[in-house]
């Protein structure tokens, strides 16, 4: 078949072919798409909603929507734009993102949606929740003030690991990340700085101890270009890993 | 030449390095001093602050005096502004949130090390702390912010600058930061 | 080995053997070691996820979504008070107060002596015979205060549930007006016996002439929901019945399932002819507990008269069963594909879509979810044809529509009526005076207020899955806001952004403003943040979560501004408050240790 099927993106004609959702066909056409929850290796999730746009005048995530032919996408609109920076916000106060204390800031994703879509507060009264830190495994320290339940590494270490880790338990607002050890311990799980499940958190939460702070600010993955330039850090991260 | 916009600072629970940056502007300051008349600032060494155009706060509120200086900057001036990762979210100070208050003051005059007489003060002077540390626009309405731990000297002048021109403030990408 | 341990780890595996080893099985276990247990405490977690084969992570992860599993003990009597907003405005507030003043108990803890635990829980389907409440998972109606003056006493002599006097849990179905579903006869088989003579695509020729639409709430074509099922390809075919009726004020398909649940199996069992399914399951949800016995004796019944179970009517290879699944206290889990979910024995999280359930449902293979009542519909439209149904209802909303009527009126009850019936029609036939508001399909729904009562019920002007609450003008209907703000924020599955924090920040500001500490401000705040939610959210609960306070602040202004304080600005929390613990810990009460 020659004549290619399109979506249109922000006015751009973006090729698809059957069976990709309108992130798949956006990435592979170099058009950004802001996400969080989505990193092309695993299967689509859809909870944190940051790649919602409006397909023919209709909200959708854009991981989750299949591509159709014709498709006119609003992927920056002031309305669309306001949208994903309130739901940072809300990402924000709903745990506690210390950013100067969070060795992971630079090349942490949330904070680099933030910039992206300038976001200058976090606006909504803060939850403040109560949250201890999970420093019982040798190698990686556990934050889940800093989790925000993309379920990446529930994904990673259950799909691609095969060792399920992490999970996700309580409902609602008390939704939060578990490990899968009788202690509740990270320590007491199988779990390695080789796993997959490692690599793939998009913020401060799962980081190796004994390293902190190596690159000086000003030299960090998203300090100079904005994440619709550089891109997913967990791509970074296997680059630096294979380097 | 027009009248010289007044502006006031203060520090509530922050490190004053935001005002460090405020300094940081370097010769810059001269150009300010030029269009700004400096009200209370922890550098003019005035105490109460007086009708202002712009009052720029650093630090979060984490007890009774913090949100005193607050409302009377917010009753004293048009624009507040928030400057710094405190003000605007807490930042480090509110990292005692994941205590109770008892468990800090227990830290800090009973349990700690090196205390002489330990027990918790019930001086009249002491501002009472709030059971947590809040960002300023959870107490007062807030019209800007300004991010960053501290902010950039480059972002606050280009804050100043805007405003003071009435332009919409556009910060380039580079001077949005939380660290 | 303690013998406790052995003991438990006895019980669960003739519980998990009971259950077919099956980990789709998950929730219908935990329930049953919870019913013997009191809890799923974190050895039984263990124990249960080995037997299972699932891991102990994901099994704590369940018991953790579900409103009626705990990880820790509740009382030996666990009681449970509605807090449909209905309920309250019966009096359940002074009521259960009362109740815990009796035993000394704080809501939501269990007592020292482990006797009883006295809490909330959503809606349980009894608004027009409340207040309810929930006993160890069993129905009780018509709470007044002497009533709760002997459950006191009852529970403090240790009495057995058994006991307690029968009239109290006694559920009345209260129909009070009939039509096409409940006011014609049906024999129990003609249904089906319309399916085997005239075949299946007749039927759904039948189904499409009949314009039925899903009564659960979405108006989704049935016939077309069928056909698409029975046209995907699949190793296996499902009927799945959507009897979670979590909606708040919606009690209708409680009614169907007590009184007349042959109709709703022989609607599922036509179903399964259509697409060619073995299997059917009825989601039950877990308030509906107290019905299990008598729907499994129904089910018995229909095996026995060869209307269920291997080669029904005599028909070679029509073979189809049905199994209750009981729901464990989860709004979300009416969402369909939530439903299938804990189906699955899982959290209930609403799947993406697509793809849908007619192609991807149970097992992953085509399943029709229906609702009760559309269910019920089908089966008497199979045996009195299409016509039949659409003679009735308008042009685009064709048939009947059970409504579950409850709140300040003469005569709470389920009323059937032809869709187009006009708002104020039901209000007189149910003897409402003085109506100040509506609240139509429940809190995810639309408050309609006096001016519009002559807008009519069907799904091309006022929707409704069968929820009709009605406030008379003595009522604060920022009350009723306030009950269901927080309801969806209770019952948010958590896995979106928008709907997870969304809803507790829409709580919270609702919250403000009624307490009398809002401003302007805090109006603007709710407006833009339901916006978001609105836009954003994956499924429909985060979608509708917003409508009772967007709703009411564009027909019912008045009640949110009369509650504003005149400044531009108010805290977002209580400021000499947050000095407290300080006050406390220094023994402090000087002016300086006040905020004004
Ligand atoms: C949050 C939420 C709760 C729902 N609860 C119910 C319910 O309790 N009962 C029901 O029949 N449908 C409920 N639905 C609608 C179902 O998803 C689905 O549309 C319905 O079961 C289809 O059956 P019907 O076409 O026969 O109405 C709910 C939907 C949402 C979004
Ligand atoms: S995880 Fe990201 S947003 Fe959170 S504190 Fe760390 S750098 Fe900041
Ligand atoms: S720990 Fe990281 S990867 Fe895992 S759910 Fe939380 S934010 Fe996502
Ligand atoms: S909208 Fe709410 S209920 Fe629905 S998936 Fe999102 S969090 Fe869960």
């Amino acid at each position: 078949m020659s004549d290619q099927q399109t979506i249109t993106i922000d006015g751009r004609e973006v090729p698809f072919t059957e069976g990709q959702t309108i992130m798949d066909a956006a990435l592979a056409a170099e058009v950004y798409v802001p996400h969080l929850c989505h990193n092309p290796e695993f299967v689509p999730h859809g909870s944190c909603r940051l790649c919602v746009v409006k397909v023919n005048g209709r909200f959708q995530s854009a991981c989750t929507a299949p591509a159709a032919a014709g498709q006119v996408i609003d992927n920056s609109s002031d309305e669309i734009m306001d949208m994903r920076r309130t739901l940072l916000q809300m990402l924000f106060v709903e745990g506690n993102h210390v950013c100067p204390a969070c060795e992971k800031s630079g090349r942490c994703q949330l904070q680099a949606l933030a910039y992206y879509t300038g976001m200058l507060s976090p606006h909504f009264t803060h939850f403040f929740p109560l949250r201890r830190i999970d420093a019982s495994h040798p190698d990686v320290v556990l934050d889940f003030n800093r989790c925000i339940l993309c379920e990446l590494c529930v994904r990673a270490s259950r799909d691609v690991d095969k060792k399920n880790v992490f999970g996700i338990t309580g409902r609602g607002i008390n939704a939060k990340l578990i490990v899968n050890a009788a202690s509740g311990k990270l320590g007491d799980t199988g779990f390695s700085v080789e796993d997959k499940a490692f690599h793939v958190c998009p913020v401060g939460a799962i980081l190796p101890k004994h390293k902190g702070f190596e690159v000086p600010i000003g030299e960090r993955l998203y300090d100079q270009q904005p994440i619709s330039v550089v891109g997913d850090v967990a791509a970074h991260d296997e680059e630096n890993a294979h380097a | 030449m027009p009248e010289k916009i007044k502006v006031a600072t203060a520090s509530l629970a922050g490190c004053f390095g935001c005002h460090m940056s405020l300094l940081d502007i370097d010769e810059r300051i001269l150009d300010l001093v030029q269009v700004v008349d400096f009200d209370r600032t922890p550098i003019t060494d005035i105490k109460k602050v007086g009708p202002c155009d712009v009052g720029i706060i650093e630090g979060g509120v984490a007890n009774a005096e913090n949100v005193e200086v607050l409302r009377e900057f917010r009753h004293h001036c048009k624009i507040l502004v928030a400057m710094g990762a405190c003000a605007t979210n807490g930042g480090i100070p509110a990292m005692r949130n994941q205590f109770t208050l008892e468990e800090c003051l227990r830290e800090s005059y009973v349990e700690g090390m090196g205390i002489e007489n330990p027990m918790v003060p019930n001086d009249a002077e002491i501002p009472l702390l709030l059971n947590k540390v809040r960002p300023l626009h959870e107490v007062v309405k807030v019209d800007y912010f300004l991010p960053g731990c501290p902010p950039s000297a480059d972002a606050i002048w280009t804050f100043l600058t805007e405003l003071i021109q009435g332009k919409p403030i556009a910060f380039p990408y580079t001077q949005i930061h939380y660290d | 080995m303690t013998s406790a341990k052995t003991e438990l780890e006895g019980f669960v595996a003739e519980v998990v053997d009971r259950y077919g080893r099956d980990r789709r099985n998950l929730l219908q276990v935990l329930r049953t070691v919870q019913d013997q247990q009191g809890c799923v405490c974190d050895d039984a977690v263990q124990t249960v996820g080995q037997a299972i084969g699932v891991p102990a992570m994901n099994v704590r992860s369940v018991v953790e979504f579900y409103s009626f599993l705990h990880g820790t003990p509740r009382g030996q009597y666990d009681v449970l008070f509605s807090d449909n907003i209905v309920d309250r405005m019966l009096g359940k507030e002074g009521l259960m107060a009362r109740l815990c003043e009796r035993l000394g108990v704080e809501p939501g803890v269990p007592r020292a002596d482990g006797r009883v635990t006295v809490d909330n829980t959503s809606c349980t389907g009894m608004p027009d015979q409340g207040p309810a409440i929930l006993v160890n998972g069993l129905a009780l109606t018509h709470l007044t205060p002497s009533r709760v003056d002997t459950i006191a006493d009852l529970i403090e002599r240790g009495v057995p549930l058994q006991k307690w006097p029968g009239i109290y849990c006694e559920v009345e179905d209260n129909v009070r007006r009939r039509d096409l579903l409940l006011g014609t006869p049906f024999i129990d088989g003609s249904g089906i016996r319309a399916v085997l003579a005239q075949g299946p695509d007749a039927v759904l020729d039948e189904m499409m002439t009949s314009g039925l639409r899903g009564l659960g709430g979405a108006g989704f074509k049935t016939a077309q929901k069928w056909a698409l099922s029975r046209a995907a390809a699949g190793h296996e075919h499902f009927v799945v019945c959507n009897a979670d009726e979590g909606e708040p004020g919606t009690f209708k398909d409680r009614v169907l399932l007590q009184g007349h649940a042959n109709l709703l199996f022989e609607g599922m069992t036509v179903c399964a002819r259509v697409i060619g399914a073995r299997r059917g399951f009825l989601y039950l949800r877990g308030e509906y507990r107290y019905m299990l016995e008598l729907l499994e004796h129904t089910l018995a019944q229909r095996r026995r008269a060869g209307l269920l179970g291997k080669g029904i009517l005599g028909t070679e290879g029509f073979d189809f069963d049905i199994e209750i699944h009981l729901g464990a206290g989860a709004y979300i889990c009416g969402e369909e594909s939530a439903l299938l979910e804990s189906l699955a024995g899982k959290r209930g999280v609403p799947r993406k879509r697509p793809p849908f359930p007619v192609t991807h449902g149970h097992d992953n293979e085509p399943t029709v979810v229906n609702n009760v009542e559309t269910f019920s519909a089908a089966a008497k439209i199979a045996a009195n044809g299409g016509a039949w149904w659409a003679a009735k209802g308008t042009a685009t909303s064709p048939g009947t529509k059970l409504l579950s009527v409850s709140g300040d009126c003469a005569r709470p009850g389920v009323y059937e009526y032809p869709f187009g019936i006009t708002i104020q029609e039901i209000l007189d036939d149910c003897g409402a005076s003085d109506t100040a508001a509506v609240q139509v399909a429940g809190p995810a729904g639309q408050l309609v207020p006096k001016r519009d009562f002559g807008r009519k019920i069907a799904y091309e002007d006022v929707a409704t899955g069968g929820s009709f609450m009605i406030f008379n003008h003595t009522r604060d209907l920022l009350a009723v806001v306030r009950n269901f703000a927080a309801f969806f924020a209770h019952e948010s599955c958590g896995f979106c952004t928008p709907c997870r924090v969304g809803t507790s920040l829409m709580r919270d500001l609702v919250e403000k403003v009624a307490t009398g500490n809002g401003t302007q401000y805090d109006l603007e705040e709710m407006k833009h943040l339901g916006k978001i939610m609105k836009q954003a959210s994956h499924c429909g609960l985060g979608l509708t979560a917003p409508n009772p306070v967007l709703g009411s602040l564009d027909k019912f202004p008045e009640i949110w501004t009369e509650k504003l304080k005149s400044k531009d600005f108010e805290p977002a929390f209580d400021l000499d408050g947050a000095l407290s613990e300080a006050r406390a810990l220094t023994g402090r009460d000087d002016v300086h240790a006040h905020i004004a």
